[in-house]
C-alpha cells in the first residue's frame, strides 16, 4: 500500500489511500448543514424527555415505570380531553332530547335535526351492513325508504321493531312464522295460488282457482285481498314490492318452504337514546306514517 | 495496489444461483402483490380458503422482503466480500447449504401461510419450525461471511462490508429475540410465543422496525456502497461522513420500534423514546443517500447516459424521500392520522419499490454481464423503459396511497357539530375504492417493468460470452459505448 497522499486527480480531494477492487474514498468531510440539522435533532430530542414522559425508572412509580415529563402530559388526559370536547357537543341536546316525547323532538326543529344525525350516524355503523348505508336494503332485507311495513310504520312501532328485533333473542321479539305449505298443498295448488298472488299487483290470467286456495290458507294472516297484516308482520301481496324474488318459481318456492329473516333486539347494544334517535331517523327516510 | 489484471479464483457460481433466485422471487412478489391489490379493489377475487387476502398477503411481504430482497442481499454480499477482500468464499459447500437452506425456507414459509399456519406476528409469520430451520442457515451465512473476512487480501474492511455484517448480525439477534416460543408439540405447528401482551407487542415492533432497518436499510446501503462508486467509476464522496452515518444508524434505528405502537397500551415514556430516537435517525439515514449520491461529483454526465446509474441514483432519492417521511409519521400527532391508514402502505412501498428494488434492480443489472462474462447488457434502450414503467408505477402506488390514507384518517375522526360520527367504516371503504384501482395499475405497472427485465438479463445470458474479460474493468463504459 503507498504511503503516499493520494490525490483524486477530478475533485483536487485526498483520497483515504486504500483501495478495494478498484474503489477508493474520499476524505471530504461531513457536510456541516448534514452534521448541524443531527445535532439540532438530537437538542430537540433532549428538550421532549424533558417536557413528556420518557425514560424508564424500574420503579413501578410515575407514568408507568418512567418520568413523568415537567407537563404532566399522558395519553389518557389527552384522550378524556378529546372525548370531552365531543360530549359537549351532544350535551347541549341531549338532557332536552330525553325528556322530549317522539311528538315533541319532531315539533322542535333542532332537536329534530339532532335525532335524525345520531340515527343516521348509528345506522350507518349497525344497521346498514343489513340494510344498505341508504337505507334500500338487499334480497331478504326490508327496503326502508318505501311506504311498505311488515310491523308497521309509526315511529313508535319503529322504536319498537328496533329494541326487540323480529324473531331476535329477547322475551318481547318480534314473531310470526308463515307454515310450509309444501306439506299441506298439491304442486298444482301451490302453483295456482302463486299465480294468483301475481295477479294481485299485475295483470295476468287468474282463472285456475287459485283465489280459492288462497282464501282458504293465506287470507287469515294476509287478509282477504291480501293488503298483508301489521300485527301479525305478514306481508302485503297486493304492493308488487317483494322480499324474496317475483317470478313465479321465487313464489312458488316461499309457499312450499318459507324463508324467515332475523333482525337482531338492539336493546342490550345501544343505549334508549340512540335507540329513539334510529327510530325518527328511519321514520325519516320516506316512508314513514302517522 | 490491487493489481486489477490478477487472476481471482472467486466463488462466482453461488452468487449466480442467488441471482437467478433473486430474479424469480421478484417476479413471484411482485405478481401476488397486484393480486392482492386487486382483491382489496374487488372483495369477489378472494378464491376458497387457500387464496384469501389474509393469507395471500404474507406470501406477498414475504416473497418481496425475505425472498427477493433476502436472495438480493445475499447475491451481492458474497460477490461485493469476495471482491474488497481479494479472496475466495470461504467454505463453498456451507455456501452452497445457504443457498438450497434459504430457498427452503422460503417454500416452507409461504406454504404454512396459504395453509393458515402462522404466529400472526408482521414480517415473523412462519411458525417455529421454519424459525427453527432459519437460524441453522442464518448462522451458516455468518461464518460463511466472516471467515471470508478474515482471510482477506486487504489489510482494510470496505465500508460495503460494515453494513452486510451490521445486516447478518443484527437479524440473527431480532430472529432469536422475537420467535421464542414454545411449540405444542414437536409433531404440530402450532407454536406459543414466550412474550404476551404489551412485552409481546413492544419485542414485535422492536423486531419489526429493524426488519427495515437492519435488512432493507443496512443491507442495501451494503450493495448502494459497493455498486454505486463501481459503476460512475468515481471514489466513494466521504469517508468520514461514511463512519459517522453508519455508527449513528445502527445504534439509533434499534431504538425507534415503539413508534409502531403509538397511543396503545404501551406506556408513554416507550412511546417517547421511539419517536424521539426515530426524529434523530433522519439524518443518520440521509448520510447514506449523500454519500451515495455525491459520489457523482464529478461524474454527472454519466448520469445522463447511463440507465443502469440511474435507477441507483433513483433509489437514493426514493430512500432520502422515506427516510424522510418515516421520521415525520413517527411524530405522535402526525400519527394519530396516519396511524392504520393507507398512508402506511405508501410509506412502506416507496421504500421497497423505490430503494430496495430500484437499487437491486440496479446491481442485477451490473451483476449479470459480469457474472456470466458478457459485453455488455443485451440492450440498454430496455433498462430505459423499465425504469420508466416502474418509477411511473411507483409514483402512482404511493400519491394514490397518500391520498387514500389521508382521506381515510381524515373520515375516521371526523365528527360533526352535533357529536356525531361524520362517515362509517363502509363509507370510508368506498371513498377508497377509485385509489385502490390506481394502486393496483401502479403495482402493475411495476410487475412488467420487471418482466421488461427479466428478457432484458436473459437475452443478455444468452450473447455472446467475452471469456478474457478481465475483472473490474470499466463495464460501464463499455457499455455506453454500445448503447
Amino acid at each position: 500500500m503507498s504511503k503516499k497522499k493520494d490525490i483524486d486527480s477530478f475533485t483536487g480531494i485526498e483520497t483515504t489511500g486504500h483501495e478495494w477492487d478498484g474503489i477508493k474514498e474520499l476524505n471530504n468531510p461531513s457536510p456541516r448543514w448534514w452534521l448541524i440539522v443531527f445535532f439540532l435533532c438530537c437538542v430537540w430530542s433532549v428538550g421532549y424527555w424533558v417536557l413528556y414522559p420518557a425514560w424508564p425508572t424500574f420503579s413501578g412509580d410515575g407514568e408507568r415505570g418512567g418520568t413523568e415529563g415537567s407537563m404532566g402530559w399522558t395519553q389518557y388526559d389527552q384522550l378524556k380531553d378529546s372525548q370531552a370536547e365531543i360530549r359537549a357537543r351532544k350535551s347541549a341536546y341531549l338532557a332536552s332530547f330525553e325528556a322530549a316525547s317522539f311528538e315533541e323532538v319532531q315539533a322542535d326543529e333542532a332537536l329534530y335535526a339532532f335525532a335524525v344525525a345520531g340515527g343516521a350516524a348509528a345506522f350507518k355503523d349497525n344497521c346498514a351492513t343489513c340494510h344498505s348505508t341508504g337505507g334500500a336494503g338487499s334480497a331478504g332485507y326490508p327496503n326502508l325508504n318505501d311506504d311498505d311495513w311488515l310491523w308497521g310504520g309509526d315511529i313508535d312501532t319503529i322504536h319498537e321493531t328496533i329494541r326487540v328485533g323480529v324473531r331476535a333473542v329477547h322475551d318481547e321479539t318480534r314473531f310470526s312464522e308463515m307454515p310450509a305449505f309444501g306439506d299441506m298443498l298439491s304442486e298444482t295448488e301451490i302453483a295456482d295460488v302463486a299465480q294468483h298472488v301475481i295477479s294481485l299487483s299485475q295483470d295476468g290470467d287468474d282463472s285456475a282457482g287459485g283465489a280459492q286456495v288462497f282464501a282458504d290458507n293465506c287470507a287469515a294472516c294476509h287478509s282477504e285481498n291480501g293488503r298483508g297484516d301489521h300485527a301479525l308482520g305478514a306481508p302485503d301481496l297486493a304492493d308488487a314490492i317483494w322480499f324474496y324474488g317475483d317470478t313465479k318459481a321465487d313464489i312458488m318456492s316461499q309457499v312450499r318452504k318459507p324463508k324467515h329473516g332475523v333482525m337482531p333486539t338492539w336493546e342490550a347494544r345501544l343505549d334508549a337514546n340512540t335507540i329513539r334517535q334510529l327510530a325518527i331517523y328511519v321514520h325519516s327516510l320516506g316512508g314513514g306514517t302517522n | 495496489m490491487t493489481n486489477l489484471a490478477e487472476k481471482m479464483n472467486y466463488n462466482d457460481d453461488i452468487v449466480k444461483l442467488f441471482t437467478i433466485a433473486t430474479i424469480f422471487w421478484g417476479v413471484v412478489g411482485f405478481t401476488v402483490g397486484v393480486f392482492i391489490a386487486l382483491q382489496m379493489a374487488f372483495p369477489q377475487l378472494n378464491f376458497g380458503e387457500y387464496l384469501t387476502f389474509g393469507r395471500l398477503r404474507p406470501v406477498h411481504t414475504s416473497a418481496v422482503i425475505f425472498a427477493f430482497g433476502g436472495n438480493a442481499l445475499f447475491a451481492t454480499s458474497y460477490f461485493v466480500v469476495q471482491r474488497t477482500c481479494r479472496t475466495r468464499l470461504w467454505g463453498d459447500g456451507l455456501a452452497k447449504f445457504t443457498f438450497w437452506g434459504y430457498q427452503a425456507f422460503i417454500v416452507m414459509a409461504a406454504l404454512g401461510y396459504v395453509l393458515g399456519v402462522t404466529q400472526a406476528k408482521e414480517y415473523a409469520e412462519p411458525e417455529w419450525y421454519a424459525d427453527l430451520w432459519l437460524t441453522f442457515v442464518w448462522v451458516s451465512y455468518f461464518v460463511v461471511f466472516m471467515m471470508t473476512l478474515k482471510n482477506r487480501r486487504e489489510p482494510h474492511i470496505y465500508v460495503a462490508n460494515w453494513f452486510y455484517l451490521a445486516f447478518i448480525v443484527t437479524v440473527a439477534v431480532l430472529h432469536l429475540g422475537n420467535n421464542i416460543s414454545i411449540p405444542v408439540s414437536l409433531t404440530e405447528a402450532k407454536s406459543y410465543s414466550l412474550w404476551g401482551g404489551v412485552q409481546s407487542a413492544l419485542i414485535q415492533w422492536w423486531y419489526g422496525h429493524n426488519a427495515v432497518g437492519f435488512f432493507l436499510t443496512a443491507g442495501f446501503l451494503g450493495i448502494m456502497y459497493y455498486f454505486v462508486p463501481k459503476r460512475a467509476g468515481r471514489p466513494v464522496y466521504s469517508y468520514r461522513l461514511s463512519i459517522l452515518h453508519f455508527w449513528s444508524l445502527i445504534f439509533i434505528y434499534i431504538w425507534a420500534g415503539p413508534h409502531h405502537l403509538h397511543y396503545t397500551a404501551l406506556p408513554d415514556w416507550a412511546q417517547t423514546l421511539g419517536m424521539t430516537f426515530s426524529i434523530m435517525l433522519w439524518m443518520p439515514s440521509w448520510g447514506g443517500m449523500i454519500n451515495g449520491m455525491m459520489t457523482l461529483s464529478g461524474a454527472w454526465h454519466k448520469l445522463r447516459e447511463d440507465p443502469v446509474l440511474q435507477f441507483m441514483i433513483v433509489s437514493l432519492a426514493f430512500y432520502g424521500m422515506s427516510t424522510f417521511e418515516g421520521p415525520l409519521m413517527s411524530i405522535k400527532t402526525v400519527n394519530a392520522l396516519s396511524h392504520y391508514t393507507d398512508w402506511t402502505i405508501g410509506h412502506v412501498h416507496s421504500g421497497a419499490l423505490g430503494w430496495v428494488a430500484f437499487i437491486s434492480f440496479g446491481a442485477l443489472y451490473y451483476l449479470v454481464p459480469v457474472l456470466w462474462k458478457k459485453q455488455s447488457l443485451y440492450s440498454l434502450k430496455l433498462v430505459s423503459l423499465h425504469l420508466w414503467i416502474a418509477t411511473i408505477g411507483i409514483v402512482l402506488y404511493i400519491t394514490a396511497m397518500w391520498v387514500s390514507g389521508i382521506m381515510q384518517g381524515l373520515m375516521w375522526r371526523s365528527y360533526d357539530s352535533m357529536g356525531f360520527l361524520e362517515y362509517s367504516f363502509v363509507e370510508t371503504v368506498m371513498a377508497m375504492h377509485p385509489f385502490y384501482l390506481i394502486r393496483a395499475l401502479g403495482g402493475l405497472l411495476f410487475l412488467s417493468g420487471s418482466l421488461i427485465m427479466v428478457y432484458n438479463l436473459v437475452k443478455t445470458v444468452r450473447g455472446n460470452n467475452v471469456p478474457d474479460r478481465v475483472e473490474g474493468e470499466d463495464v460501464q463504459a463499455v457499455e455506453t459505448a454500445h448503447a
